[in-house]
């Protein structure tokens, strides 16, 4: 099923002529619009005129989170504000937040996006979407909003929270697709336990779940708990927000969307290009934005280009999924270490409640990781050496996951905060 | 024969197990005997009262990991020998004891201890088979 068959499977030639084409426009408006990339393209004795394949995409600077807060809020718009008639922002949690600003266009080729998205996804226009990403500032809600009413699905505007509402409201209205984070598509399912009904009771049958990493574990036990099918969907506002690539019913990686953008993975540490297969840093370049073009933006999310062609039929480049953030990367003793690492562990292990928290700390100059898991009823046992055993299996695991020594600590249910957007994982204690 | 004995799950911070006694006593429901094993992260605690069923879902609706164990109270005369008879027997017959601890009442006749073994069934058959005195549910919950 495609929502745009022309070009989700353009052949690989019209694709990169298509592309080509594209690139140069980019490259030419941001450079004759955005005195930003004036700069950067002079520093690097550039000009637009220099890209004449898309093999010279390389020689292009790249685009970082600083250099949208240094602008802030609108100094990378390349279009006057007559032409903006939509604004996004970042929460800021890790600083200024960043801007990010849509023409009329923008915000029809991201509906567009989303369409193609929420079929992808398994969406059809008979579906009734339960929107549980958060409408604001934030580009999850309005970004799903409108790609589910380009589809012509009955959309839910239900945003985040209330989550005993969500429920009674997903039965009563028959809600058939999810669309949050996947941690709160956990907690959802674990409030719909408590509250004492059974999950065949909804009419649910698919999750389109993104704007946090998960790990494919985290996958079966959503779909396991709500029995639907969960799909991996991925984008961020700097790009244009969600509908940048998702996966199709193979689940095997994300299609990127390769006649709106060109992605390519990096070594974080040397800036260089990897091969596919290789793990690093992604980098997209957009190609049709007008309000904010980026271009080789680093989007400090973790994961490689996949080799091969998906059997779905539709061509251009499929990233993995995302399995932490560059700067999310915790270096532990040396050694990297991703949340989502830790939560694939817990799952393999079974039974688990995926509700657990990381704990880094300094005892003199020695870090230490501390991995509190909370206490299920399918996990708990009166006799203390299942329990000890539990941990002890838990510890063995994750030292040989991470390569690093590891203090599990169980919890009481509850006691680790929970959320309703993206969750937090990672205490980090040391004062460096 | 079979005790409906309540375990919870609790870490070793102060305060949690004020927290089970208030929210049990809330309820009107009355500890008849209890034991905790610990370690130096968490604790079991161990109960038996006087309605296993309204402990089991207050303490599940106020946030607890709590499971139901079967147990056995066994009553043995109160003198030097009485717990080492029973034991004896046990021991005979194969059975293991996960854990033991004595009820804080006292039975009609010698002193109660709670038995929590391998094979239920068979602990019971063999001590009953003993002449060994077994305290019905109904009458340790009625202490």
């Amino acid at each position: 099923m495609y929502w745009n068959p022309k070009y989700e499977c353009l052949s690989a030639e019209e694709l990169q002529q298509l592309q080509l084409e594209r690139l140069k426009a980019t490259v030419e408006r941001a450079f004759l619009n955005v005195p930003h990339y004036r700069r950067a393209f002079q520093a690097k004795g550039l000009e637009p005129g220099d890209i004449r394949t898309l093999e010279d995409l390389r020689k292009l600077p790249f685009t970082t989170k600083d250099d949208l807060r240094e602008n802030y809020p609108f100094g990378m718009f390349a279009v006057p504000m007559s032409e903006i008639v939509r604004i996004h922002s970042s929460s800021g949690t890790t600083g200024k937040p960043t801007v990010v600003g849509y023409t009329r266009r923008d915000i029809d080729v991201w509906a567009e996006l989303m369409a193609r998205a929420l079929v992808c996804g398994g969406a059809t226009r008979n579906d009734i979407i339960h929107n549980a990403y958060g409408y604001g500032l934030f580009t999850g809600g309005l970004g799903v909003h409108y790609g589910a009413e380009r589809l012509g699905a009955s959309v839910i505007p239900i945003s985040g929270g209330n989550t005993k509402r969500q429920v009674m409201i997903m039965r009563d209205f028959g809600s058939t697709i999810l669309t949050c984070t996947p941690s709160y598509a956990l907690h959802i399912a674990e409030v719909i336990g408590e509250m004492g009904i059974d999950p065949a009771e909804l009419k649910l049958k698919a999750g389109i779940f993104g704007a946090e990493p998960w790990s494919e574990s985290m996958r079966r036990e959503i779909e396991r708990r709500l029995g639907i099918s969960a799909v991996d969907i991925y984008g961020l506002s700097e790009v244009i927000g969600p509908g940048v690539a998702i996966e199709c019913q193979e689940k095997n990686g994300l299609h990127i969307f390769g006649d709106h953008f060109l992605a390519e993975v990096i070594d974080p540490a040397t800036g260089e290009p990897l091969g596919p297969g290789q793990v690093g840093e992604l980098v997209l370049t957009s190609l049709t934005k007008e309000a904010l073009p980026v271009i080789r933006y680093r989007t400090r999310d973790v994961t490689a280009l996949l080799p091969g062609d998906c059997p779905c039929g539709r061509t251009g480049v499929r990233i993995a999924r995302i399995t932490g953030r560059t700067d999310d990367m915790l270096i532990i003793r040396g050694v990297n270490v991703f949340p989502s690492q830790v939560e694939s562990v817990l799952l393999e292990i079974g039974g688990t409640e995926p509700h657990y928290q990381l704990i880094v700390d300094r005892e003199g100059s020695l870090d230490t990781l501390e991995v509190q898991v909370e206490v299920s009823e399918s996990l708990f046992s009166d006799e203390v050496r299942r329990l000890e055993d539990l941990e002890h299996r838990l510890r063995q695991e994750l030292e040989s996951t991470l390569g690093i020594s590891v203090k599990v600590t169980l919890v009481e249910p509850k006691t680790i905060a929970r959320s309703e957007g993206k969750a937090k994982r990672v205490i980090d204690r040391r004062k460096l | 024969m079979k005790i409906k004995q309540l375990s919870v799950f609790l870490e070793n911070k102060s305060g949690r197990l004020a927290a089970v006694t208030r929210l049990l006593a809330s309820k009107g429901i009355n500890i008849r005997a209890l034991s905790i094993a610990d370690t130096s992260d968490f604790g079991i605690l161990r109960l038996i009262v006087n309605d296993p069923q309204a402990a089991y879902r207050t303490l599940r609706e106020g946030g607890f990991t709590v499971s139901l164990t079967e147990v056995l109270g066994v009553e043995m005369p109160d003198r030097p020998g009485g717990l080492s008879s029973v034991l004896t027997h046990l021991e005979e017959a194969g059975i293991n004891i996960e854990y033991l601890y004595a009820f804080l009442g006292k039975g009609e006749n010698g002193a109660l201890v709670i038995f929590r073994v391998e094979d239920l069934d068979k602990a019971i058959e063999i001590l009953s088979a003993k002449g060994v005195k077994l305290v019905s549910a109904e009458n340790v919950y009625a202490l």
